[in-house]
């Protein structure tokens, strides 16, 4: 690096132009990764928090929204429970609701019914956990909403009261709505177009013949064993947890969408390294011929190069870094924005490693390069 | 280091080399032969294109003959792959260019630095090499705060770092007036004759050929005796 180092700081203006434009590629991936990791976790941070393993949908659903699209029965929800190697199965019941609370404001709201003593039943930050008929159990984030503990949510339509009685640890959302646990026999009261308005009661639920949810939750410590079979007999579609996140609303077409844009970036810096590189490399030629006519190697003359091309790419990305970084405590709370380590870390990666694949095509014209070149007086 | 004074330092023999394609081929070295003894300066003189530059890069293991042989203090060049003929010239040959060629990024003790490093050697005394063609007060100086002398002068110690036994110099006068001409030249002479280092140049100037032992004459790639000097 003898040379690199050397020729960094020599050509300090060129390389900081091109440094910042590898900043700005790094400002704009940072964004792009914040976006995306925020748009994950407001799709699907409630499903990423449950423990189950997987969940069975009902057979033939469309993947697009099939929680909500999906309805199982209790027949097919005891095949699952029957089954060896999967610890529990319960049934899950999801649909998204329009709301007031008791000063007026409209919320929107993701109801998952749960069992109340099953392993989906939430664990609560404040307050108590569901069992109550009319009690819910809402996302921490409803507290910017002025929702509190004892706060009554009026469903639309229904007139039905629910009553917050505990928030969930942190933010659980699933398709960018916030998420409201309730026992599974009230949301299947309600599924059935059977309550009445007002807080559902106890005697309404035991008087309740409803059999169905959306989808069976699996549990299965081990991992889920083959379901070919299970689900050929139970006619269900399983999905393990990962993959049930492309059945929330709108997932797979976000993720795509940013994931597209990123990529795109990636091809850019190593585009846009490869040019700054290959012109470089085009106006340093003379010199490049008089090293190797004193006797550097093809390889050194490369390896000090690609040296070069890498500190340029760490340290302007690092900037970029910390610049996408900085700016990304500016985002406004409505944005979905999360920056985390690993998300960012990769892309960094990615960007220099492609910044490096651009730079090293464009340096191997550095082996064609004749050091009899150095003879003469042209330059 | 000690140079073996019965091996010659240069010798070529019956060098044909041709360059181009089809109508525009030349035949740059013309059944040229050349032998240099360790401690000679001989100056090769000829018009633009007359083959001079061709013959320093076959001598320099810059390219090969198409026939003939080439043998710098006895190692057949010919023989060698490209890598070992880029380290044999590392090791063995120094090149002065013209107007020095030095590396921009660089200063005077970094040109030689660098030359160093590559041979493995991170212990250059650049300020001593400078101190010997009288710019040690210029070694923190990069070539485009020099005059062309003195960049010339940096040139020429850079080619030395590595105690090469054959000098191949390339018009070292062409873009400087002609004291410092005669100056750059009469160090070279000096480096020749002090240290038995043989030095081949190829030159227009004849005004500085005095200094030299030997004086050839290069015509459309045939080599020999000049008519006058």
């Amino acid at each position: 690096m003898f040379l690199a180092l050397r020729e960094l700081r020599f050509a300090r203006g060129r390389f900081t132009l091109m440094g910042i434009v590898i900043a700005l590629i790094s400002v704009l991936v940072v964004m792009l990764s914040g976006l995306s990791s925020g748009l994950v976790n407001d799709g699907v941070s409630a499903l990423k928090k449950m423990p189950a393993t997987g969940f069975a949908f009902d057979e033939g659903t469309m993947t697009d929204n099939a929680f909500s699209r999906s309805v199982v029965s209790d027949e097919q929800l005891a095949v699952w429970q029957d089954t060896d190697g999967i610890d529990a199965a319960e049934p899950m019941g999801v649909n998204i609701v329009n709301g007031v609370t008791d000063d007026g404001t409209q919320i929107d709201l993701t109801l998952f019914g749960v069992e109340p003593d099953g392993f989906l039943a939430p664990e609560v930050s404040s307050g108590e956990g569901i069992g109550a008929a009319n009690g819910i159990v809402v996302s921490e984030p409803l507290r910017d909403a002025g929702v509190e503990i004892g706060t009554v949510v009026t469903l639309d339509r229904t007139d039905v009261e629910l009553t917050v009685v505990g928030f969930t640890e942190g933010q659980a959302t699933f398709g960018h709505v916030d998420v409201a646990y309730l026992p599974v026999d009230t949301w299947r009261l309600m599924a059935a177009g059977q309550a009445k308005a007002g807080a559902p009661t106890q005697a309404e639920l035991d008087a309740l013949d409803c059999p169905y949810a959306s989808v069976v939750a699996l549990l299965a410590e081990d991992g889920l064993p083959d379901v070919t079979a299970i689900d050929t007999e139970a006619e269900t579609e399983t999905m393990t947890l990962t993959e049930s996140f492309n059945a929330s609303p709108g997932y797979e077409a976000e993720t795509l969408t940013l994931s597209m844009i990123q990529v795109f970036l990636y091809v850019i810096c190593a585009l846009v390294v490869g040019a700054f590189f290959t012109v470089w490399t085009i106006q340093r030629t003379h010199d490049i011929a008089v090293l190797r006519a004193v006797g550097a190697s093809s390889g050194y003359v490369l390896r000090d190069s690609l040296a070069q091309a890498a500190i340029l790419l760490i340290g302007f990305t690092a900037i970029g870094v910390a610049a996408g970084v900085g700016l990304g405590a500016l985002m406004p709370d409505a944005m979905p924005f999360d920056l985390e380590f690993a998300p960012i870390a990769i892309a960094s990666a990615a960007t220099i490693i492609l910044g490096l694949l651009g730079a090293a095509v464009a340096l191997v014209r550095i082996t064609r390069v004749d050091p009899a070149r150095a003879l003469g007086g042209q330059r | 280091m000690t140079i073996d004074t019965t091996t010659p330092a240069l010798e070529v023999s019956n060098a044909v080399l041709e360059l181009g394609d089809g109508e525009s081929r030349v035949r740059a070295l013309d059944d040229v032969s050349l032998r240099v003894a360790p401690g000679r300066f001989v100056a090769i003189v000829g018009p633009s294109g007359s083959g001079k530059s061709s013959l320093l890069a076959v001598a320099g293991a810059l390219g090969r003959p198409d026939s003939g042989t080439v043998k710098v203090h006895g190692t057949d060049l010919g023989s060698l792959s490209r890598r070992a003929r880029a380290r044999f010239r590392l090791q063995n040959i120094g090149f002065v260019f013209q107007s020095g060629n030095l590396l921009p990024a660089l200063t005077a003790a970094d040109q030689l630095r660098l030359v160093g490093r590559l041979a493995g050697n991170r212990k250059v005394d650049a300020q001593a090499l400078l101190a010997s063609v009288d710019m040690a007060h210029r070694a923190g100086h990069r070539p485009g705060e020099l005059s062309g002398g003195e960049r010339q002068r940096v040139g020429i110690a850079r080619a030395l770092v590595n105690n090469p036994s054959l000098l191949l110099v390339d018009e070292p006068t062409a873009a400087l007036d002609r004291r410092r001409s005669h100056e750059v030249v009469q160090l070279l002479a000096d480096r020749a004759h002090d240290s038995g280092v043989a030095v081949v140049m190829v030159t227009h100037d004849r005004d500085v050929l005095e200094h030299c032992d030997e004086v050839l004459e290069m015509v459309d790639g045939r080599l020999g005796v000049p008519a006058s000097v």
